[in-house]
């Protein structure tokens, strides 16, 4: 026996162009509460993917009890009683509790037939054990979300896990709720279960966790036991990422108010957003991953039904019910997920510059390919696109690159309000810069740019000013001078100081 | 631990629920059912030659194929998959029987037929044949990643194709009292369609509702990934239930050969959509996950009856295809429908 029940050594994992995690390294007592926390892209879910054997690590070890592992698919995590519980819940919407639970492992009788009599009251005993009251024939898709977690952490109970990694787990919970999966995470604890726990709202880690470590960058920053640490020390080891001189943007004379949301709320999602918009800023817009950014990016666009609140373009309240709209309105958006929501990836260069811009370019509904040409053109040498020919496919083309069509393309509609969702993701450092450049070099032409980013030495390198989300409010508002990772930080997860 | 107060009204069971919901509950669960009865009432008042006992067995032997292939082809859409090649093994497999079976001398020349295979024999080669495409059907799918919608309709044509191959386009006679039995044949007041057809929705709702095999079909057109992820072979399901519909549809085949007295190789052109809209009608998602064998009947039944009724109402054997397409328009706009309430 090892004072360790799991211990993950040296782990190491690349994908193209990034790496995941590097010598990272996670190790958790028997029955303990083990926090893992860190920035968005620290690593976190890359490691437990390893874990529980949805990714093959590159390079490390792990040991349960002291003697070395090897998983290799998600079938063997769970032999070596290793469950997860993923933010998005893994149940069979149609069948009910006690089908979900043994699915796979439904008790036989002779001749072929489930025996369904045992299969429920093996799903009752292990309910009543959790000590929760749910009917083992109620449809799963008719509960709760807490009550189908519920159903998850029965299900991993019922294969015999001894160690259960949940993720997020109390993302989208009630308070009531989330004292009711503490009660059982405590419970699970004293019968010699492992807990690992993800999760970005640092008060629960000081509620529930024994131990926490900290992930930054794919690299291990240190674990510690939890009553010797405060939230701020976690948050001044999550980011104390150097601010790379990436880029830094020259402070932009204030001018007039482009665009100004008053009260912007819709169902759940978006509580009374009031913010102004600047000609020719570039305004910073933080928070962890669901506070709600790209919620407020999309409605603003008109993607996403505005429940209440106003919008006021130029002086004027404007109403926005569709994309349209806000093209008209002169909003244009570049969404994060360049692949799916932005790109033509099977088009030429030259139609991914122009297809917005094709009214402009036809008359009669006949397309003028000379000056299509000819536009596109003139955007690839002003942009410095760099691509072997206007009639290249997209999809060939490096993230940066892409990246500069997708803004060509709303520069033909000349805006004066662009949004931009995580604009440099998965784009190297030389072109990231080369984007940066581009966005300030149409906010000093007048834009008011709305910029979302994940990454804190982006947002304080180029911004102007920085609002921070989180739980769809605007929980802070910096100035470039005041800015700092830690405030940033601290504000994202509602920490006091 | 605090657990009573917590828990919802919905994890309940259905009954138990306020009046409103719960007479939407019945309104899912039960509307086929309903639209039956009133069109079974509506067609016995509207004819009186409808409601004949005569009669009524005559709409249950005409709707028996398109039961015991609506009822395979439901498990194929329960994984959230389709089989298109239905019609096509229909037709399929009663030339193979017929052909097998038949005496070279009774046959025009330029079929392949006529071996003068014993009758059993004949038909049970048949019946493998119709299983052995449901398996290149399903392995076409899970192996080369095709989907079905794509892989059937490629051996819907590849099996219509050979039903003309094997008979040269010609109608080969089916004789033999054997061979036609499963069609022609009648046990006390009962044709043997109408029992074959009894017993295999006793054996289909067995699998479906007592077996690993039915559960598990269930659980992949709910979430194929983590059924796989809960240790289940869906690969192998999968395949199943292609082997399955194509049994079911072979089984079909057989009955209609029998009732023709012959193979033809145009039978069951466009029997497709019916047998997908028998399933839908009665409750069988297009999305997979969700069915019942007794629903499937029931919409069976429904094209089965409209079909018997328009015909003693006279009406023009064109409009009655129009009738039908919007009867199953309506049917997968309701699945739309309720999948986004659900």
């Amino acid at each position: 026996m090892s004072e360790f029940f799991l211990s993950m050594e040296h782990i190491s994992k690349s994908f193209p162009g990034v790496r995941a995690l590097d010598d990272a390294m996670l190790q958790a007592r028997p029955g303990e509460v083990h926090a893992l926390v860190g920035e968005n892209g620290a690593g976190k879910s890359t490691l437990m993917k390893i874990l529980t054997g949805a990714l093959a690590k590159d390079a490390g070890v792990i040991r349960l009890n002291g003697s070395e592992v090897l998983i290799s698919d998600p079938a063997g995590a769970l032999a070596l009683g290793i469950s997860m519980i993923h933010q998005e819940l893994n149940l069979i919407p149609y069948l009910d509790v006690g089908q979900n639970i043994f699915l796979g492992r439904e008790p036989l009788r002779s001749g072929g037939r489930i025996d369904w009599n045992a299969l429920y009251a093996h799903t009752q005993a292990q309910l009543d054990l959790m000590q929760i009251d749910l009917d083992s024939h109620a449809t799963v898709g008719h509960l709760s979300i807490a009550q189908q977690q519920m159903v998850e952490i029965a299900k991993a109970l019922s294969r015999q896990a001894r160690l259960i990694a949940m993720d997020e787990p109390t993302s989208s919970l009630t308070e009531r709720e989330t004292a009711r999966l503490f009660d059982l995470i405590r419970s699970l604890k004293s019968q010699g279960v492992t807990i690992i726990y993800i999760s970005h709202r640092l008060e629960e880690i000081f509620d529930i966790a024994d131990t926490v470590t900290v992930l930054r960058d794919g690299k291990w920053v240190g674990t510690y036991p939890v009553r010797e640490v405060t939230s701020a020390d976690l948050v001044q080891k999550m980011v104390g990422r150097e601010v790379e001189d990436l880029f830094k943007k020259e402070a932009a004379a204030r001018q007039n108010i482009v665009l100004q949301a008053k009260n912007v709320s819709s169902a759940g999602f978006l509580h009374d957003i009031s913010f102004d918009l600047y000609r020719g800023e570039i305004l910073g817009l933080a928070g962890l991953v669901g506070s709600g950014r790209t919620t407020l990016a999309r409605t603003l666009f008109g993607a996403e039904a505005i429940e209440r609140g106003e919008i006021w373009i130029e002086g004027k309240r404007v109403r926005i019910d569709s994309p349209q709209d806000a093209i008209r309105c002169g909003i244009g958006l570049v969404p994060e997920d360049r692949k799916e929501q932005s790109l033509f990836l099977n088009m030429a260069v030259a139609d991914n510059i122009t297809m917005s811009a094709l009214p402009k370019l036809s008359t009669a509904g006949l397309i003028d390919f000379r000056r299509l040409r000819r536009v596109a053109r003139e955007y690839v040498d002003t942009l410095d696109i760099r691509t072997p020919s206007l009639t290249q496919r997209i999809r060939n083309l490096s993230g940066g690159n892409q990246q500069k069509v997708a803004i060509s393309r709303w520069l033909t509609l000349n805006p004066h309000i662009l949004i931009m969702d995580e604009p440099t993701r998965g784009i190297d450092v030389g072109a990231k810069a080369e984007i940066h450049a581009l966005m300030s070099q149409l906010a000093k032409q007048g834009m008011g740019i709305l910029m979302i980013s994940s990454e804190l030495p982006e947002i304080l390198g180029v911004s102007d000013r920085i609002l921070v989300m989180r739980e769809g409010r605007i929980a802070a508002e910096f100035t470039r001078e005041q800015a700092t990772q830690e405030k940033i930080m601290l504000a994202a997860t509602g920490t006091q100081h | 631990m605090t657990s009573a107060e917590t828990d919802k009204p919905e994890t309940k069971p259905q009954s138990t629920s306020p009046s409103i919901s719960s007479l939407r509950n019945i309104i899912f669960r039960y509307g086929s059912l309903l639209f039956l009865i009133l069109l079974l009432g509506g067609l016995s008042v509207a004819s009186p030659s409808f409601r004949t006992p005569t009669n009524l067995v005559n709409v249950a032997l005409q709707t028996s194929v398109l039961v015991i292939v609506g009822m395979g082809q439901a498990y194929t859409m329960m994984t959230a998959g389709i089989d298109l090649s239905v019609g096509s093994v229909i037709a399929l497999s009663g030339a193979v029987a017929a052909g097998l079976a038949a005496q070279p001398a009774n046959l025009p020349a330029g079929t392949y037929g006529g071996q003068g295979v014993a009758p059993v024999l004949a038909i049970a080669i048949a019946l493998g044949v119709g299983a052995l495409v449901g398996a290149l059907n399903g392995v076409l799918y899970v192996r080369g990643g095709i989907p079905p919608f794509v892989a059937t309709l490629a051996t819907l044509a590849i099996a219509r194709g050979l039903t003309l191959v094997y008979t040269g386009g010609y109608v080969i006679p089916a004789t033999d009292p054997v061979l036609t039995f499963l069609g022609a044949g009648q046990m006390g007041p009962l044709p043997v369609p109408v029992i074959a057809m009894i017993i295999l929705f006793g054996v289909l709702w067995f699998i479906l509702t007592q077996t690993r095999f039915g559960l598990h079909v269930r659980a992949i057109g709910g979430n194929a990934e983590t059924t796989r992820l809960a240790g289940v072979r869906t690969n192998r399901v999968i395949v199943g239930t292609y082997v399955l519909s194509g049994l079911m549809a072979a089984i079909g085949g057989t009955i209609l050969m029998g009732r023709l007295n012959s193979a033809q190789p145009n039978v069951a052109v466009g029997f497709e959509l019916d047998a997908i809209a028998a399933p839908v009608i009665g409750g069988v998602s297009l999305f997979g996950g969700v069915g019942t064998m007794t629903g499937t009947v029931i919409g069976a039944f429904i094209m089965g009856t409209l079909s018997n009724g328009m015909n003693l109402l006279g009406t023009d054997p064109y409009l009655q295809q129009v009738i039908k397409g919007v009867v199953f328009m309506l049917a997968v706009a309701w699945d739309f429908y309720s999948k986004r309430k659900r």
